[in-house]
Order: structure tokens, then C-alpha cells, then sequence
């Protein structure tokens, strides 16, 4: 390059727009030639995609800091060096998600079928069976703990919002924030230390299981209605009671129907929190491979620990117990996204009509 | 005179419901602390030949397992804290506005997927990928002590585990970053790239610093999620009870979630006191952990201009 250039310029030298796509093309291009090559060479035994992508970034990161510096100098460099690195973070991140929802997907599809949601495990040996027990466990001990959860922790954010003053609510405030880095295993062990004092050290039961997720979901509860409770406006709290409403209509009334979309949506998310969880109901709910619709009695599979248990527990035909496992994981993932999903329409149709 | 008297009757009644709603919260936690203390004691004060007959003497069987559960925390840590500050500044400050949201959402996907399904990822999709690299690095760096070998034949290593607990903990460490950077004051930015700042240079002078209260919080909530961490960690791990630096071995520290995990399915006797005994101890761990994040996010909220 020869850049004598006559004019005078107020702006430095600079690359131009289409340099970054240049480069990032050119070295994933070469990147990709040189494993291909090695796979074709048989060097390694097929397309390395990994080795490929890394390589790749590698090398972009190298080229374009080496000639920015050159032509545009050091500052410059540094600039696009970082932005480089701060994507392929992003990127990175992104490869066990789709990793793991790809596995899951691909694997999980050779069981679901009818089968898997109208049998249970009872006396099944190898492949065949399903996890409708699992499934009916879930729901129940879900439910049960959405029961106790969500009248105690939307009470609680109105306590917080509406009344609390002073140290009690300050101490109930932190002690939420505490609450929501509760292991799961220690609310499971809680669950069980509580119920083993009343009924014996065998007490294996799904509402067991459902206080251990109360204790894990409340917070969830408490946080997000707060959060929703302290968006609605003074304005309308001090209308309604200026027209002589008591408060606790005002809260009923006017407050709590003006940010439900909100609470609603925070009660779905904390339910596809504690669906997922195994450790505490491995501990207090146990395991079972019959049906059983009595959360008060007998021991109760969920759909986690069912996945856990088909991978742990595998019989002889090893390979049947790996694809129910795998099932499991793709429904559990579907009821999950599903419920993230309901949650965020629901927030869009109900959102009061102001505030769009 | 009488409808006011039952106005506040509707009042008492209300405020009681919820004050009793919060106090409940309190007595849970508490309930909590006290139920378990009860139940741990047994393991605590038992004599050594009562310990003998169920096979778990409590206090040599403990340090193992916190070094096992603190090792692997920081591990993760150290994979998730830059991760998750690139990713934040990704989706805060250098993708497009219109797509910043939706890949938030991507990265939020990663917190609902249940832990037990990373477990099934993590031993039977990323164990297997990684052996090879374990492999190369025991034959090509084996004098670095953490690397040292026997390699592991089957990949389920601490190293492994601390990768997919720095999946599972990059969520929550992303989202808050974000929220803080975000929060950066608008001109603060824009008088750095006044004084003719790259962006690179506007996120170290005016981003990074206005975060740093809020990137130290996050890490500590990302670990107190990966000192609990349970199932994945109980089942890609093969674990053994000892003090281990070394990250590609076979015989690999368990932590103290896992081991309970593992454990108490079959534990009789003594043996569940001196689990929960353990638990008693992640508890206080952990809540340490959180307190003292939280304690600097609150005092952050009071000095800062902006919220």
C-alpha cells in the first residue's frame, strides 16, 4: 500500500465498513479448508465442526487485530479485537443450548409415543412402559405446592408493598433474597427432617415433596409480585381511597386487578422453576414405578426423578432405559417452554389497556 | 358510624392475613435452621463406636466434601464469570437494538431447562466429547500438576462437571450483568465517546466500573447456585471421598449436594443423621454466600444515582 494522499484529513485512517465481514469470511473460509483437508487426509476421522469454529475464531480475532493495528492504529485495534472476543462469548455460550436441545430432541423422539403417556413402569423390564406415573406425579405434587405457595407469597408482596414498614419487613425482605439460594437438597432434607419427627424416619410421600418445592418457589412468588404490585401507580391507590374505599378493597380491588398479568406471569415462571426440580422429591417423594393419585400416601414418582432413575437404574436391555430417559427430558423440556411461553401471552392479553 | 367500623374490621383482617403470610416466611426459614439442626445432632455428639457400627464417622468425612463443593464452584466461576460479562456486554452494548431482546430470551432459555436434563447432556453428550481433549492435554501437559494423569476413561471428571455447572449458573450471572450495565448512565457514555472514546474504550471507562458493585453480586449468587447444584454434578461425576487438585482423574472429589443425593436412598440409621448433618453444613455455605451478595447489591441500591 502506498498512501501518500495530498488532502488533509481530520479523521485518521480507517477500514472500511465491509473489512469485518472480509475477514471473519476469509478466516472461517481458511479454517474450514484446513479441517476438511485433515478429514479428507483421514487425519482425523471426520469434519471436526468444533475444532473448526474455534480455529476459525482464532484466527479472526489475529487477523483483524494485526492489520487494524497497522492501518488504523492501536486504539482502533483494541476496539475491534474486543468486540470480536465479546461475540464469540455470546457464541459460545449458545453451543451446549443448542447442543442440548438438539440431543434432547433427537433422542427423546424415539420413545414419544402413545405408549410412553398411557403406561406406567409397573413390571416392565427392558423396553416398553412409560411414564404416565411420572407425568401424574408431577402434576400433583406441582400443584399442591402451587396451593400452598402462591396465597402465602402473593400475601407476603402485599404485605411488603401495601403495609410493611420497619424492621419486620426489612428482615422479610432480605431473608426472601436469602430463601431464593436455598439448595434444592436442603429443602428436601427439611421437608424430610419435618415429617421423619411426626411419622418416622421410612416417611416417603409426594406432599412431602410438595412443601420441600413451596419453600423453593415462594420467593419466586414474592419477588415478581412485588416487583409488578410496585408498578402500579399511587395515582389510582389514593382515587380509590380517596372516594372513601377501605384499603383492603383498594387492594383488592383496584391494586391487585392492575398488575394480575403481571403476577400471573410470575406465579407461571416459578412453577417452570420447581417442575424441573429432582433433588428434593429423590429425598422426600422416593420412588415408585406404579401409578399413584394420593399425594398423602405412598411414595411418588416425578417426570425428573423418572428421568433420573431410567438412567441411573438401567436393566438389561440398557439401551430402553436410555430412550425413556431421554423422553422424559424432551416432555419435561416441551411442559417447561410451554409454560414460559403461556406465561408470556398471558401477560401481553391481560396487561391493562393503558398501558400499551 | 357503623359501615366505617366495618370498614376496618375488612382492614384488620387483611393487614392480619398478610402480615401472617410474611411472618409465615419467617418461621419457615427458621423452621428450617431448626429442623435440621434436630435431626443432624444425632451424628454430632454419637460416640465413635455407634459411628463405627453405620460406617460414617462424621468429622473426617466432611472436609473432603466441602474442598469437593468449593473446588467445583470456583471451577464453574472461573469458566462463567467472563463468559457471562462478554455475553452481558454482547446484549447490552453490541448487538442490535432489535435483537438484543429476543437473544436475552435465548439465554434465559438456559436457566428453565431442569438440571436433571443437563445431567443426561453432560454424560452422555459432553463427557464423551471432552475425552479426547483430556486425553491430549494428560499426554501434553501432564507436568502441569492440575493436569496431571491417569486420564479418565470415561470423561466424568471434575472438570467436566465444573463445565456444565458454568452452563447452568452462566444465566443468572448474564441476566443480572445486564440489568446493571444497562443501567449505566446514559452520560456517562456519551461524554466518553465526546472525548472521542471506542467503544471498547466507553465499556471499560464508564460501563465496566459503574457495574463492578453488581458483576461482584452476580458471582456471588453464581456460586451459591453452584455449591447447591445437585443432580448434574451426582450424575456426571464418578465421585471417590478425598482432597484432589488434580482435574482429570478418575478419582475425582464429590460434593456435598451430590454425595447426599447418591447417598441417602440407601442410608439407614446414623448414616441419614450425618447426611443431613452435611446438608446442615451446604445450608449455612450457601446462605453465607447469598447474604453477603445481597448485602452489596442493597447497599449499592442506596448509594447509587440510579434507580
Amino acid at each position: 500500500m502506498t498512501i501518500t494522499r495530498e488532502e488533509v484529513k481530520i479523521q485518521g485512517r480507517t477500514l472500511p465498513r465491509r473489512f469485518t465481514w472480509i475477514t471473519l469470511g476469509a478466516s472461517f473460509g481458511a479454517s474450514c479448508a484446513v479441517f476438511l483437508g485433515l478429514a479428507l487426509a483421514r487425519v482425523t476421522p471426520d469434519f471436526n465442526v468444533a475444532g473448526a469454529v474455534v480455529v476459525g475464531a482464532i484466527l479472526y480475532v489475529i487477523l483483524v487485530g494485526v492489520i487494524s493495528r497497522l492501518v488504523e492504529g492501536r486504539r482502533k485495534s483494541v476496539d475491534r479485537v474486543m468486540a470480536g472476543v465479546i461475540s464469540a462469548a455470546f457464541l459460545i455460550a449458545l453451543i451446549p443450548l443448542i447442543s442440548l436441545v438438539a440431543t434432547t430432541a433427537a433422542d427423546g423422539i424415539n420413545r414419544l409415543d402413545m405408549q410412553f403417556f398411557s403406561a406406567s413402569m409397573r413390571n416392565v423390564v427392558g423396553a416398553g412402559g412409560g411414564g404416565l406415573h411420572a407425568i401424574i406425579g408431577t402434576l400433583l405434587v406441582t400443584a399442591a405446592a402451587s396451593i400452598i405457595s402462591v396465597p402465602i407469597g402473593i400475601m407476603t408482596a402485599i404485605y411488603l408493598v401495601e403495609y410493611g414498614k420497619g424492621r419486620l419487613a426489612k428482615s422479610i425482605t432480605f431473608l426472601i433474597d436469602v430463601m431464593t439460594g436455598i439448595p434444592s437438597i436442603v429443602a428436601g432434607l427439611f421437608a424430610f427432617a419435618l415429617f421423619a419427627i411426626v411419622f418416622g424416619p421410612g416417611i416417603r410421600f409426594g406432599f412431602g415433596g410438595a412443601v420441600a418445592l413451596s419453600l423453593l418457589m415462594i420467593p419466586v412468588v414474592v419477588r415478581s409480585t412485588e416487583e409488578m404490585l410496585k408498578l402500579v401507580p399511587n395515582e389510582l391507590r389514593e382515587a380509590s381511597l380517596a372516594l372513601g374505599v377501605p384499603k383492603w378493597l383498594t387492594i383488592v380491588k383496584v391494586v391487585v386487578p392492575t398488575a394480575i398479568a403481571g403476577i400471573i406471569t410470575g406465579v407461571m415462571i416459578s412453577i417452570a422453576r420447581i417442575i424441573g426440580e429432582t433433588a428434593p422429591l429423590l429425598i422426600i417423594a422416593g420412588l415408585s414405578t406404579s401409578m399413584n393419585y394420593d399425594i398423602f400416601h405412598d411414595r411418588m414418582t416425578t417426570l425428573p426423578v423418572f428421568v433420573y432413575t431410567q438412567y441411573t437404574i438401567q436393566g438389561a436391555d440398557a439401551q430402553a432405559y436410555i430412550d425413556r430417559a431421554w423422553t422424559g427430558a424432551l416432555v419435561l423440556i416441551i411442559i417447561v417452554l410451554l409454560l414460559n411461553l403461556i406465561a408470556r401471552i398471558l401477560s401481553r392479553v391481560l396487561a391493562p389497556k393503558g398501558s400499551r | 358510624m357503623t359501615s366505617r367500623a366495618r370498614a376496618r374490621l375488612g382492614d384488620r383482617v387483611f393487614e392480619g392475613a398478610a402480615v401472617a403470610a410474611g411472618v409465615i416466611i419467617l418461621a419457615a426459614l427458621a423452621a428450617v435452621a431448626i429442623f435440621l439442626i434436630a435431626k443432624a445432632m444425632p451424628a454430632l455428639v454419637a460416640s465413635p463406636a455407634e459411628l463405627e457400627r453405620d460406617g460414617t464417622d462424621f468429622w473426617p468425612y466432611v472436609p473432603p466434601l466441602i474442598f469437593g463443593t468449593v473446588w467445583a464452584a470456583l471451577l464453574a466461576l472461573l469458566f462463567a464469570l467472563p463468559l457471562a460479562v462478554g455475553i452481558a456486554l454482547f446484549i447490552s452494548h453490541y448487538a442490535p437494538r432489535r435483537l438484543a431482546q429476543g437473544l436475552g430470551y435465548a439465554i434465559d432459555l438456559l436457566a428453565a431447562i431442569p438440571s436433571v436434563v443437563y445431567g443426561l447432556w453432560g454424560i452422555l453428550v459432553l463427557a464423551p466429547a471432552v475425552r479426547p481433549l483430556y486425553e491430549w492435554l494428560v499426554n501434553n501437559m501432564g507436568w502441569f500438576p492440575l493436569f496431571a494423569g491417569p486420564v479418565s476413561g470415561t470423561g466424568r471428571t471434575i472438570l467436566t462437571v465444573a463445565i456444565v455447572l458454568a452452563v447452568m449458573i452462566l444465566p443468572i450471572i448474564t441476566a443480572l450483568c445486564r440489568e446493571v450495565f444497562l443501567q449505566t448512565p446514559r452520560l456517562h457514555e456519551e461524554a466518553a465517546l465526546a472525548l472521542g472514546a471506542t467503544r471498547w474504550e466507553v465499556v471499560k471507562m464508564a460501563v465496566l466500573p459503574f457495574g463492578r458493585a453488581g458483576i461482584i453480586s452476580a458471582t456471588m449468587l453464581g456460586l451459591g447456585r453452584a455449591l447447591g447444584e445437585t443432580m448434574a454434578v451426582a450424575m456426571v461425576l464418578s465421585p471417590s471421598i478425598l482432597i484432589s487438585f488434580a482435574l482429570l482423574q478418575s478419582q475425582n472429589p464429590t460434593t456435598i449436594a451430590a454425595n447426599i443425593a447418591l447417598k441417602f436412598p440407601e442410608a439407614a440409621g446414623l448414616g441419614i443423621n450425618s447426611l443431613i448433618a452435611t446438608g446442615l453444613v451446604l445450608f449455612v455455605i450457601t446462605f453465607v454466600v447469598n447474604a453477603l451478595a445481597r448485602l452489596v447489591i442493597n447497599r449499592r441500591k442506596e448509594f447509587s444515582g440510579a434507580n
